[in-house]
């Protein structure tokens, strides 16, 4: 089990929208919904067009599922797995993620 | 060797064009080389539609014709060559250019021509007709040397023309023989009322009015001498006293003529060779010509089915019309004038709101015999339907045609008709086919019209198409879904009603209330617009900002790479050299690309999430605002320089540009919006390619809505002409708020207009009467927006908070790597792929 990796303050998310972290070295888009009590952390990568954007998408649900929307050409992620729901041969990194004391973290596999 | 026979038709107007339209979907068309021969300049175009020449329309858009369609079919056609003569013991036909062709049948489908009457003076400059493409060309350059026209006729086409003279700025008279308007379809009462209507509009009728000899005026061009010892001053005279059918060559080759003319035909269309097929207008069936377009279609598929060898007849047609007059809906349905025996009549006038309505029905009152309307023609496809379908009456007929309260509707729901009523007219569609082709899996409007080609012709089936299509839907259990996504049952409309009338604040006073789930982009976008065009809040303001768009949410657009374009403000496309400078300053210090908009703005791309604000403050302190160009909100009023500078201006179109502009700069819309203000006809600024355009007249503004470029590109609509500013103004608040409350989600007001029912006369009823008695309230939302308005950008540089969203990451200062540019010619542009990796090689190897 990895250890949790502290990112940030939980006054620097945004409810029901994105900000990006810069973790070991990686881009991480990190959501937070406060109608699920949950935040979400997912790749910042964008695999259809190629940009780091994922983290200034839109959030909501699709059939229950919590999910993000791309900016760039919509396509939309599972936050919980990063699987693209029209294309499920596509997902993006999802890392696991939680808020202590204020402070929010994430665990990043080696 | 070429086993085929030879098919020739003479005339591709609109009738010869729909025959090769039919033939070729016919076994008949492999087994006929087909030759055509049109004598004007330019294949089949729309003339029921001519008018719209005038009011945009070009050529290509009149065009019958799909592109590739004569060599696709391997159809020889001669255009601007005229048949001269036909050989009926050789079979040959031979043309005015020499064109020598042996047939083994012959189709004639020569149209008719309009009748000039042979008044002394009848030949003079300036006198013309109303029929081809050339003449209105014809037209239009006489109108630019004259005050005041004249049209010879007050029938259907004639007052279609006295349309076309006043939109042209001509004073305009109209003469007629007869004692009333429109002596063939309406009575007495009609007529009257059509032309207290008329000239209420400008234009003056005269009727009982005999010419007798036109000569030199002595204001104008010419004077009218009438028999009653009257005379008439004007500069053009347009005749349209009726259509004669093109007869000639049939007569010259012996084929039987009717004695008023006109190609005698049977049931198949033959005439008296058994060769030779005449449909259209120059055809006489059963001793009647037929000027509609509708019975020619007829004609024309019961001569390609009897070629193909299919059984088909021709027995008829139905005359009742219905159309708008200089904005006047007149119809008139079968016997008009009470002709047949025993026929009781209910007529009902309104004075102060000058409707006229008449029905004619049968000594039993049961069937319906016929119908006027004037004025106010709703009813049209009902009481046609209960017409030719022989549908039983209502106990009381004259509740048809009595105004209805509110809660009432004696419209003939779609089930009431029988599956062989006819549908669309122009295209032979009934109601069973229209079934057929819904069971078969259309289910929107467009598949619809695609399948069947119903309400493809004159559009007067519409309404009814569309009333059939949601019927049938609803029977077969398919849901007409229109709800915004799966978090709301609702549509957009709905939810605008829902968040005006509650007083609703946010989307999540919403959800709880109205819907299920999170929500997702869709709901939370047009929810997201909806508060912003109803409240005008800053759209950032914490609860509203998961609602934005990404563009939204960073008050700029986001490109390919992740970066963003800056577009600021510039009104009507004015701007100072300072200003200029400024932005090239700015430019050049961020490193930004540079491209001139189709708004006529200046763009800045390449700009990263965390340039953004301090771009901003210098734009501003510079003396811009926001632009808007992410939001779906008004973009630009693009304008003409305009009567300050141009020498043809008639009026200053960048003054009103700058002044709309800024009138209307942050309202937030279902979708873009863009303007623009030309400075006379000229049309510089392409309004009529845009969602609002006005154009300078020498009388006042004209405006034009619901246009748009882009993907599917529409010529914008006349709306009202010659507007003074102050109303002009008032009518745009209206549309535009009326737009904004009921549009669909992401609809352009092109498509919006178009799914209105009743479309553009129900708009005009809406905006310019008030039919709706919203007109005030429109204008005061309006109010408030102008009001509220702020630039988002000022607003966002004073809140240091709102500035903490503008960095690439929370946790550290760096920026994205994976931006990265490269030189093209002298400025920046994102590299691509390949380009990515070999610098990232690079910075790996340092
Ligand atoms: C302004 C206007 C508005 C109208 N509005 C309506 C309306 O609202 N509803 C409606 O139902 N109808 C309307 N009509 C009538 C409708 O346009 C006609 O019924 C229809 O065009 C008839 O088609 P057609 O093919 O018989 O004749 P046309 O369309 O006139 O075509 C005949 C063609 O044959 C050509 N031709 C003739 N002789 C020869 C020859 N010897 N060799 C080669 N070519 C030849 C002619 O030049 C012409 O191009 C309107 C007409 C006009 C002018
Ligand atoms: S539209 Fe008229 S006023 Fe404007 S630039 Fe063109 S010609 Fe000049
Ligand atoms: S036309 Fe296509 S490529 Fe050009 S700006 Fe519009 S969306 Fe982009």
């Amino acid at each position: 089990m990895s250890a949790w990796i502290d990112v940030c303050h939980i006054d620097d998310l945004q409810p029901d929208s994105g900000v990006c972290a810069l973790v070991a070295g990686r881009q991480v888009a990190i959501f937070y919904l406060p109608r699920l009590h949950a935040v979400y952390a997912v790749g910042n990568f964008d695999p259809f067009s190629e940009a780091n954007v994922l983290s200034r998408g839109m959030v909501g649900d699709l059939g229950g599922q919590p999910m993000l929307a791309s900016p760039m050409y919509k396509q939309h992620f599972n936050l919980q797995t990063g699987i693209c729901f029209e294309d499920a041969t596509v997902s993006v990194p999802a890392y696991p993620a939680r808020i202590e004391n204020d402070r929010v973290a994430i665990q990043m596999p080696e | 060797m070429n086993t085929k026979q030879t098919l020739v038709v003479i005339g591709n107007g609109m009738v010869g064009q729909h025959f090769l339209t039919k033939l070729v979907e016919t076994a008949a068309k492999d087994q006929f080389h087909i030759v055509t021969f049109c004598e004007e300049p330019r294949a089949a175009y729309d003339r029921v539609h001519l008018s719209e020449y005038f009011t945009g329309k070009t050529a290509e858009d009149l065009s019958l014709v799909s592109p590739g369609f004569f060599a696709e079919h391997g159809i020889e056609i001669h255009l601007g060559d005229r048949a001269a003569s036909i050989d009926r013991q050789q079979k040959r036909v031979t043309s005015a250019n020499g064109v020598v062709i042996a047939y083994d049948k012959l189709v004639l489908a020569t149209g008719s021509y309009p009748f000039v009457p042979p008044v002394p003076g009848h030949d003079r400059a300036q006198c013309l007709v109303y029929r081809t493409i050339e003449d209105l060309e014809a037209i239009k350059a006489a109108a630019e040397k004259s005050k005041i026209g004249t049209v010879v006729g007050g029938g259907l086409l004639g007052l279609e023309a006295a349309k076309a003279l006043t939109d042209l700025g001509l004073e305009t008279h109209v003469v007629e023989f007869a004692p009333r308007l429109m002596a063939v379809q309406l009575d007495d009462g009609g007529g009257a009322m059509l032309r207290q209507k008329i000239q209420a509009l400008g234009v003056k009728v005269h009727l009982n009015k005999n010419t007798s000899l036109i000569d030199d005026g002595e204001q104008c061009l010419h004077k009218m001498n009438f028999a009653d010892g009257e005379v008439l001053e004007t500069d053009l005279i347009l005749f349209s006293a009726g259509i004669r059918p093109r007869d000639d060559i049939a007569r010259a080759c012996g084929l039987e003529v009717g004695p008023r003319g006109g190609i005698v035909i049977d049931n198949q269309c033959k005439t008296s060779d058994p060769d030779i097929y005449a449909i259209g207008e120059c055809a006489l069936w059963n001793g009647q010509i037929f000027g509609l377009v509708a019975p020619g279609y007829t004609m024309a598929r019961t001569a390609a089915a009897d070629l193909a060898g299919a059984e088909a007849g021709f027995t008829g047609a139905d005359m009742s019309t219905k159309l708008k007059l200089m904005g006047v809906d007149v119809a008139s349905i079968g016997d008009a004038h009470a002709r047949t025996q025993g026929a009781l009549v209910y007529t009902y006038q309104n004075g102060s709101s000058e409707i006229y309505k008449r029905l004619v029905v049968s000594q039993d009152k049961k069937q319906l015999l016929g119908a006027v309307l004037v004025g106010e023609a709703s009813g049209y496809s009902t009481l046609l339907q209960y017409c030719l379908n022989g549908i039983e009456l209502p106990e009381n007929p004259d509740s048809l045609i009595l105004p209805q309260r509110h809660d009432e509707s004696v419209g003939l729901g779609p089930d009431a008709l029988p599956a062989s009523a006819q549908i669309c007219s122009c295209h032979d569609v009934s109601k069973g086919q229209v079934c057929g082709a819904i069971e078969a899996g259309c289910t929107t409007m467009g598949q619809l019209k695609a399948e069947t080609k119903a309400a493809t012709g004159c559009g007067g089936c519409a309404a009814l198409l569309k009333s059939v299509l949601d019927c049938e839907l609803i029977k077969q259990g398919v849901e007409v879904s229109t709800d915004i996504c799966e978090h709301f049952p609702h549509t957009r409309q709905d939810l605008y009603n829902l968040i005006m009338v509650e007083q609703i604040k946010t989307f999540d006073e919403l959800l709880d209330k109205h819907g299920r789930g999170l929500g997702c982009e869709v709901c939370k976008q047009a929810v997201g617009s909806i508060l912003a065009s109803y409240w005008n809040d800053y759209i950032l303001e914490k609860p509203h900002i998961g609602l934005q768009d990404t563009n939204d949410t960073y008050l700029a657009n986001m490109q390919k790479d992740g970066t963003y374009s800056v577009v600021p403000r510039v009104t009507g496309g004015e701007i100072t050299p300072d200003g200029l400078i400024a932005l090239g300053q700015v430019a050049k210090k961020y490193g930004l690309y540079t491209k001139i908009t189709g708004g006529q703005r200046v763009d800045l791309f390449g700009a990263r999430v965390e340039q953004l604000p301090l771009i901003w403050q210098e734009l501003i302190a510079a003396g811009f605002e926001s632009g808007h160009a992410y939001g779906k909100s008004l973009r630009t009023v693009k304008s003409c320089v305009g009567s300050t500078w141009c020498r043809f201006g008639v009026d200053d179109s960048v003054g009103l540009a700058i002044e709309l502009e800024n009138r209307y700069k942050g309202l937030r819309a279902p979708h873009k919006i863009k303007f623009a203000v030309s400075g006379c006809t000229r049309e510089c600024a392409e309004a009529q390619g845009k969602d609002i355009g006005v154009i300078a007249t020498e009388n006042g503004w004209n405006l034009y809505v619901c246009g748009n470029g882009g993907m599917k590109p529409r010529h914008a609509d006349l709306f009202a002409t010659n507007l003074d500013k102050e109303t002009l103004v008032k009518y745009i608040d209206r549309v535009l708020i009326f737009y904004v409350r009921t549009a669909a989600r992401l609809q352009r007001t092109s498509v919006w207009m178009e799914n209105m029912e009743g479309g553009l006369d129900y708009l005009k009823a809406v905006i310019l009467e008030d039919r709706l008695g919203l007109a005030e309230e429109l204008e005061q939302q309006m109010q408030h927006v102008i009001a509220t308005y702020q630039c988002e950008w000022k607003t966002t540089l004073q809140d240091a908070q709102k500035l903490k969203r503008f960095r690439h990451f929370v946790n550290s200062d760096q920026a994205d790597d994976n931006v990265v540019f490269v030189e093209e010619r002298g400025q920046v542009r994102p590299a691509n792929a390949e380009e990515r990796r070999h610098f990232k090689l690079i910075e790996e190897a340092a």
